[in-house]
């Protein structure tokens, strides 16, 4: 089955967002791009809220069109706000059951025992949405979202208002929709974690047009689009458990071209991980040395170096292996370094890292 | 102390008229309010200021223009006419007409407030559930506005109950027709009976502070204040 195609210009004074994207049905993309870049006002002219000239195609429905403009409530979509968006004079059951009763697909996603087990949200049912927390509203959000049984999931950083407890506390509700229903998703974030962590396919905006879109670890590791994949430059390598060192609490992943000891987080040997490599944490030597602190070095191949925030740094893109076959990785060095070492593109380093993060 | 036939005609009267004023305002205000509350158009202040005048100007003034408009040469009292109502000045519906216009922003003012703080964002969010305009409106629009709803009848109640100068201009003073509590409480004092008048001036005070005390201790009805800021 096609997925949905979305060909639409917006224009405001000052601003001009211009897409022509066909995205993967069923799996979840992340949408993502500086702010300003129009990843909002995309989310609202799919679902109908703004209107755009172009159109809107979902598995063979005409949503919009030259002569054809779908009004929000007759598109199929599910939305979550960036915000709370319940609605005040209802309890959370009220909340959900508006949902349920407008449910037009038959059957439904989930019935509202399910969506109720899904999230958790047993204890909240008679609370009213002003006495929630911010991470509990967007539990019932979603479960309410869920409920209307949507085509295609539309969620505009449904994370961006909580804080880190309260995003790691959502995230596994996150992951487990995406698990459980075979949803196209778009998903808007800024946060590379999170993106490395929910996403498939991944499209960056910038400026209203895409100017990338690709496999998340692929477009993490171009230097020309470290400046719209947000603050901290990082590479996303996907993994495999290999070993376990119980004394020392780490573990062992394996990837094209590499290895790396991570933190001991309890995955299983064998499991697929995804790491997160900030470009801040990776150094390069031309030889390797024993007696550092640095427990991670391997082999690498320097493909490229662009400018970085500040003059006195350059970011490094590094392919991993001898011949630079393996995964991609950013580093970050002061120009001096750089110069010091010697480097160009096509030399073969040690690439020394000092942490990574395992995202899943 | 006590009140008369005569002042409990006037007063049955007065709840009568405010009653009528009350239920149409109620079904014209909230559409008027919600229209002020979201609408972009260039149109938006005009129409709330015309909305706010009865607040500002002399209720003579209202009421004479009413009486020039309604009256059978006036371009409204042709239409009724036409239409076989007859015209409309010193009638019980005239006065209905009179005070829904004069009692306006009383209702319109604290539905708007209350509907800006409920504002767009609801709609779409209602959208998103597959729920069209029309029905957002009075499946979240209103039921978030009930409190508010609440003030504005009991407002708008109090307000016609307390209404003289309009009354006057465009209703005369026929018993059981047109006759209302203030208007009679001037006819009292022009005939220097102060006993009666003391009687009927204190029912309505008595009245109105019960109204306003109500309004009052419920701030949030208004849309502003204690709850909107509990809720954040």
């Amino acid at each position: 089955m096609s997925g949905p195609r979305v060909a639409l210009r917006w224009v405001r004074p000052g601003f001009r967002l211009e897409v022509d994207l066909a995205l993967p049905d069923r799996c979840l993309t992340a949408l993502t791009g500086p702010s300003g870049s129009g990843k909002t006002t995309l989310l609202r002219c799919i679902a109908g809220l703004e209107r755009a000239d172009g159109r809107v195609e979902f598995r063979g429905d005409v949503w919009q069109a030259e002569d054809r403009f779908l009004p929000p409530h007759r598109r199929s979509v599910g939305y979550v706000f960036q915000e709370a968006s319940l609605f005040d004079h209802l309890d959370v059951a009220g909340n959900l059951r508006f949902a349920l009763k407008r449910a037009r697909r038959r059957p439904p996603l989930l019935d509202f025992a399910q969506a109720v087990a899904l999230f958790e949200l047993a204890p909240l049912l008679s609370r009213r949405p002003a006495t929630l927390s911010g991470g509990e509203r967007q539990r019932v959000a979603l479960a309410r979202t869920l409920l209307v049984a949507p085509e295609w999931l539309l969620m505009d950083e449904p994370l961006a208002s909580l804080d880190a407890q309260r995003k790691r506390d959502i995230l596994p509700f996150l992951e487990r929709l995406q698990a459980r229903f075979a949803l196209p998703v778009l998903y808007v974030s800024h946060d590379l974690d999170e993106i490395a962590r929910l996403a498939d396919h991944l499209v960056v905006l910038d400026r209203g047009q895409v100017v990338a879109q690709g496999a998340p670890a692929d477009l993490a590791a171009r230097l020309d689009l470290v400046g719209a994949l947000g603050e901290e430059p990082a590479g996303l390598v996907e993994g495999r458990v290999a070993d376990r060192d119980g004394r020392w609490h780490l573990l062992r992943v394996n990837f094209a071209g590499g290895s790396l000891w991570v933190r001991d987080g309890g995955q299983a040997l064998g499991e697929r991980v995804r790491l997160r490599v900030l470009a801040r944490d990776v150094s390069v030597a031309l030889s390797p040395a024993t007696d550092s602190s640095i427990l991670n070095r391997f082999p690498a191949r320097v493909e490229a170096f662009a400018d970085d925030v500040h003059p006195a740094l350059v970011l490094l893109r590094l392919r991993a292996g001898q011949e630079g076959e393996g995964a991609p990785f950013l580093a970050r060095l002061t120009r001096r370094s750089l110069h010091a070492l010697g480097l160009r593109a096509g030399r073969t380093v040690w690439a020394q890292v000092k942490s990574a993060a395992v995202l899943e | 102390m006590s009140l008369g036939p005569a002042e409990w005609q006037a007063l049955l009267l007065t709840a009568r008229l405010a009653a009528a004023t009350t239920a149409v305002l109620l079904l014209l205000a909230p559409p008027l309010a919600w229209w002020l509350a979201v609408t972009p158009s260039r149109w938006r202040g005009p129409v709330a200021a015309l909305v706010a005048l009865p607040l500002v100007l002399p209720p003579t003034v209202l009421g004479f223009y009413l009486l020039l408009a309604l009256g059978p040469s006036g371009p409204l009292g042709a239409l009724t006419q036409a239409l076989g109502l007859g015209t409309l000045p010193f009638t019980f519906t005239g006065l209905v007409v009179a005070s829904v216009l004069y009692s306006l922003p009383f209702a319109v003012q604290p539905l708007e407030a209350a509907m800006a703080q409920v504002g767009r964002r609801s709609l779409e969010v209602a959208a998103t559930l597959r729920t069209g305009p029309l029905a957002a409106f009075f499946w979240v629009v209103l039921p978030q506005v009930r409190r508010a709803l609440v003030a504005a009848g009991v407002l708008s109640f109090a307000h016609t109950a307390g209404e003289f100068g309009v009354v006057l201009m465009i209703g005369g003073n026929i018993p059981g027709e047109t006759r209302v509590a203030s208007v009679l409480l001037y006819d009292l004092v022009e005939a220097l009976e102060y006993e009666r008048a003391h009687a009927l001036a204190l029912a309505l005070v008595l009245f109105s502070f019960a109204c306003l005390t109500y309004v009052y201790s419920r701030r949030e009805a208004w849309g502003i204040g204690v709850a909107a800021l509990e809720r954040r």
